[in-house]
């Protein structure tokens, strides 16, 4: 398998600085190397691709890949996704956010991107917790854990993030774990070559931030939870009692056309009718 | 409509606000992303009905003004030319994209169009509060160019301008209307394509291995690709380096940073714009702009007619400062007056550059109405 | 290759991008690794690694390489990005989440 490390060398920006930036065990170099595994297996040219980040831990994966990388302001990786799908739709754009990122701050851009169908991918890296900024809790972060905004516990619900995209729109919803690598490069390429808005969440530990003060050892403790915790959609419908457990796999799969492609259509249409257009 | 189209020139009866939109277009704007706000909404509304007809046009309604500027910012990085419009409040909200687009040298244009007071003060009423929120709104030490206009036919010049200097110099240019020159209607020619120039950014012209986005270059002001091009390259609102990588080393901090002031300060004498009005000889100068300017105009006419020997700068470009103009005249002037619907914003411009030359006089109205000839004339006369 | 002879692989880590953060030591299925005492991977058991592509797929730093012992050449003059062959293996039609691949099986690269 020598190849899966060589192909992503071949897609890293060799003037960057390596080792990358995360702490050690951190699964936001796992999410890099699905990300450049799925754009290798579904052969987008390079110059097609184009990833916008947030800003968070996981925003830092935009400089490190040899795509067209553009790093946003916090929360706002939809809006410039958005600009640059509905200005050169030939493009594929993907955004990569934190859950502060895509659920806090820019919630509101990511339900309605999710309502108006835009051609976009969105991986919402999900590791429960404000990690560039030092372990301040976030929109997911499970009830009761402690973090250094919530040290008696986080008092305030969780969202689910699939549940949230799904009741908003989107065209496709996808949850996959880090520790799921595989599963997940097969998510991953699905939402990219799906028309419309598809949205795939992405659990991920940080235990600097967030492992460390809920009672996990070492990165290799939180892997073993995704391991033990991630169940697939199927298994887990099937199961009689799901506590502990989180389904992963396909949520959503819609086949309705993308914003850029409707406007398109109404170009055409207005064309058609001698009315310019194009 | 026929007996308009035989003519050479089109005439237009147009608000300011359509006379924006009339603008942009011209001036080859493609992209339009927007929320709707008084007294700003019919340039989006014109927008709306136009840009489908226009080739590859978008027009798009954003959840909010900070999706609106983000969506532009996406839009030009993608080669487009493009353009939001709001007002007061939405302006507050935009204010970190627009410090983005200054770092990361992305071409904009953001018109806002001025209403009465603070937070959401007089949505109906003119006021000229958010001149230095113009320049300085966004968070850090940024270059930024501001515009006016004060009638409709300034309202579509100033947008084919504010575009071209937008695509000359990389950065954000920002347009502010008041809702009195927003919402006049007069009739307007239409130039036609070719009576006026058309300026789009400096593509690069090396091999993509060869290009630095962010590179030293004689004028400052790097060449910029469109995304997708085959120019693979990183874009942050970090501070970067010449490749565009965030670093924090203290030279190539400091020489970013002074490459983007010094872009814009190079060309100060390109980038100030002002209209003289019978200031040849004045001894009594009234300096305004927007709406305003229009009342001085008429004040100044009526002055001379009572002898005074009256003149008016008005000012187009608002920043950078067109302190070299101002200046000049204040060392003639033994009055200058400073009328503006707020409560000293450009007067402390203006008195920044006369540091005691001559006595400078300001006339502030914040009522949410608008500053009279008369108001003017009583001042100077 | 006879079906009988078994195909021995190199385990190469990169000590520089190495943050010996365990996974690949942890999860190995044939316990091929362990985390040394300057805090870096280490391929002890080397001939017993089956190529599961595990500790490829997931080690978060690009860190280590797996290579079948004879095939050093082929694979190390490889593949560029652009003629490359999608990595069936690793990534090409798996579908997701089927739970078999998951389990790191042996497969041939
Ligand atoms: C407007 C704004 N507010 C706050 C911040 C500070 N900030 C940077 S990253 C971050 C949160 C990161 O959390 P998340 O999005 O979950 O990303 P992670 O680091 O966990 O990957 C915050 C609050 C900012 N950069 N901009
Ligand atoms: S703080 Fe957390 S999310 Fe950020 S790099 Fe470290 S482990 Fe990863
Ligand atoms: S998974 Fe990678 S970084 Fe972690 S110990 Fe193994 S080789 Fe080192
Ligand atoms: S390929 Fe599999 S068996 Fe070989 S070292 Fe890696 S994890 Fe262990
Ligand atoms: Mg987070």
């Amino acid at each position: 398998m020598a190849e899966v490390t060589q192909l992503i060398h071949q897609y890293l920006r060799h003037n960057k600085k390596f080792p990358l930036v995360f702490c050690p065990g951190c699964g936001i170099g796992i999410v890099l190397g699905s990300l450049v595994r799925s754009v290798h297996a579904l052969d987008i040219p390079k110059d097609d691709m184009v990833v916008v980040a947030g800003i968070g831990c996981s925003g830092r994966i935009a400089a490190y890949v040899d795509f067209n990388t553009v790093h946003a302001t916090h929360g706002r990786a939809l809006t410039l996704a958005t600009g640059i799908k509905m200005a050169s739709p030939h493009l594929r754009v993907l955004t990569v956010m934190g859950d502060g990122d895509a659920l806090s701050i820019g919630g509101n851009h990511l339900i309605h991107a999710a309502r108006r169908n835009i051609g976009v991918t969105a991986l919402v890296v999900n590791n429960f917790i404000y990690g560039m900024t030092g372990g301040q809790c976030s929109p997911t972060t499970p009830f009761g854990s402690y973090t250094h905004t919530s040290p008696q516990g986080q008092m305030e619900k969780s969202f689910d993030v699939v549940e949230m995209a799904r009741a908003a729109g989107a065209n496709g919803v996808y949850r996959g774990s880090v520790f799921h690598a595989k599963a997940l490069d097969g998510l991953v390429q699905r939402a990219m070559s799906r028309p419309g808005f598809n949205l795939v969440e992405v659990m991920t530990p940080c235990f600097t931030q967030y492992g460390r003060g809920n009672r996990f050892r070492s990165p290799v403790e939180m892997f073993q939870w995704l391991k033990d915790t991630m169940t697939p959609r199927e298994v887990y419908e099937k199961l009689e009692d799901k506590t502990g457990k989180l389904p992963m796999g396909v949520f959503v799969e819609h086949d309705e056309p993308g914003l850029e492609q409707r406007h398109a259509a109404m170009r055409q249409a207005l064309a058609d009718k001698g009315g310019a257009g194009s | 409509m026929s007996a308009m189209q035989r003519k050479k020139r089109t005439e237009a009866f147009l608000l300011g606000n359509e006379a924006v939109a009339e603008g942009a277009l011209l001036a080859g704007c493609t992209f339009f992303a927007g929320y709707p706000i008084t007294p700003s909404t019919e340039i989006m509304e014109v927008m709306a009905r136009r840009l489908p007809h226009v080739e590859n046009g978008v027009f798009l309604q954003m959840e909010d003004e900070i999706a609106s500027a983000g969506a532009i910012i996406g839009a030009s990085l993608a080669g487009r030319k493009a353009m939001t419009a709001t007002s007061g409040p939405g302006f507050s909200l935009m204010q970190e994209q627009i410090g983005y687009a200054c770092m990361t040298e992305t071409p904009l244009v953001i018109v806002n169009v001025m209403r009465g007071g603070s937070s959401t003060g007089l949505p109906t009423s003119p006021g000229q509060g958010d001149v230095q929120q113009a320049r300085w709104g966004a968070h850090g030490d940024h270059p930024i160019i501001v515009f006016s206009a004060s009638d409709v036919r300034e309202c579509l010049e100033m947008a084919i301008t504010a575009f071209n200097y937008a695509e000359k110099y990389r950065t954000p240019v920002i347009l502010l209307l008041d809702e009195i020159t927003a919402h006049t209607r007069e009739k307007i020619e239409i130039p036609r394509p070719g009576e006026f120039e058309v300026l789009s950014r400096l593509l690069p012209t090396m091999p993509p291995e060869w290009y630095k986005p962010y590179e030293e270059t004689v004028r400052g002001v790097p060449p910029m690709p469109p995304i997708g091009t085959g120019y693979r390259f990183h874009v942050t609102g970090l501070t970067h380096d010449p490749l565009g990588f965030p670093t924090s080393r203290p030279d190539e901090v400091k020489a970013v940073t002074e490459r983007m002031f010094r872009k814009i300060d190079r060309f100060f004498h390109d980038i100030q714009i002002v209209d003289h009005d019978l200031t040849e000889d004045c001894d009594t100068l009234v300096i305004a702009y927007g709406s305003v300017a229009r009342s001085a105009r008429l004040a100044v006419r009526q002055a001379r007619e009572a002898g005074v020997k009256a003149g008016l700068l008005s000012l187009k470009t608002l920043f950078p400062f067109p302190r070299p103009q101002v200046e000049k005249l204040l060392r003639t002037c033994k009055l200058v007056l400073v009328p503006e619907m707020n409560m000293g914003q450009i007067s402390r411009e203006v008195k920044r550059v006369n540091s005691g030359i001559t006595t400078i006089r300001t006339l502030n109205r914040v009522d949410g109405q608008i500053i009279t000839p008369s108001q003017i004339l009583k001042e100077i006369a | 290759m006879t079906a009988k002879r078994k195909q021995l692989y190199n385990v190469v880590i990169y000590p520089d991008w190495c943050k010996g953060c365990g996974i690949c030591a942890a999860f190995c299925p044939k316990k091929v690794l362990r985390i040394d005492h300057q805090g870096k991977a280490r391929a002890d058991r080397e001939d017993e690694c089956v190529n599961c592509g595990f500790c490829e797929l997931h080690c978060p730093d690009f860190a280590i390489v797996v290579r079948p012992r004879n095939g050093l050449a082929s694979s190390m003059s490889g593949p560029t990005p652009e003629t490359a062959d999608p990595p069936s293996a690793a990534s090409g039609a798996a579908s997701p989440l089927s739970a078999a691949s998951q389990s790191p099986e042996p497969k041939r690269a």
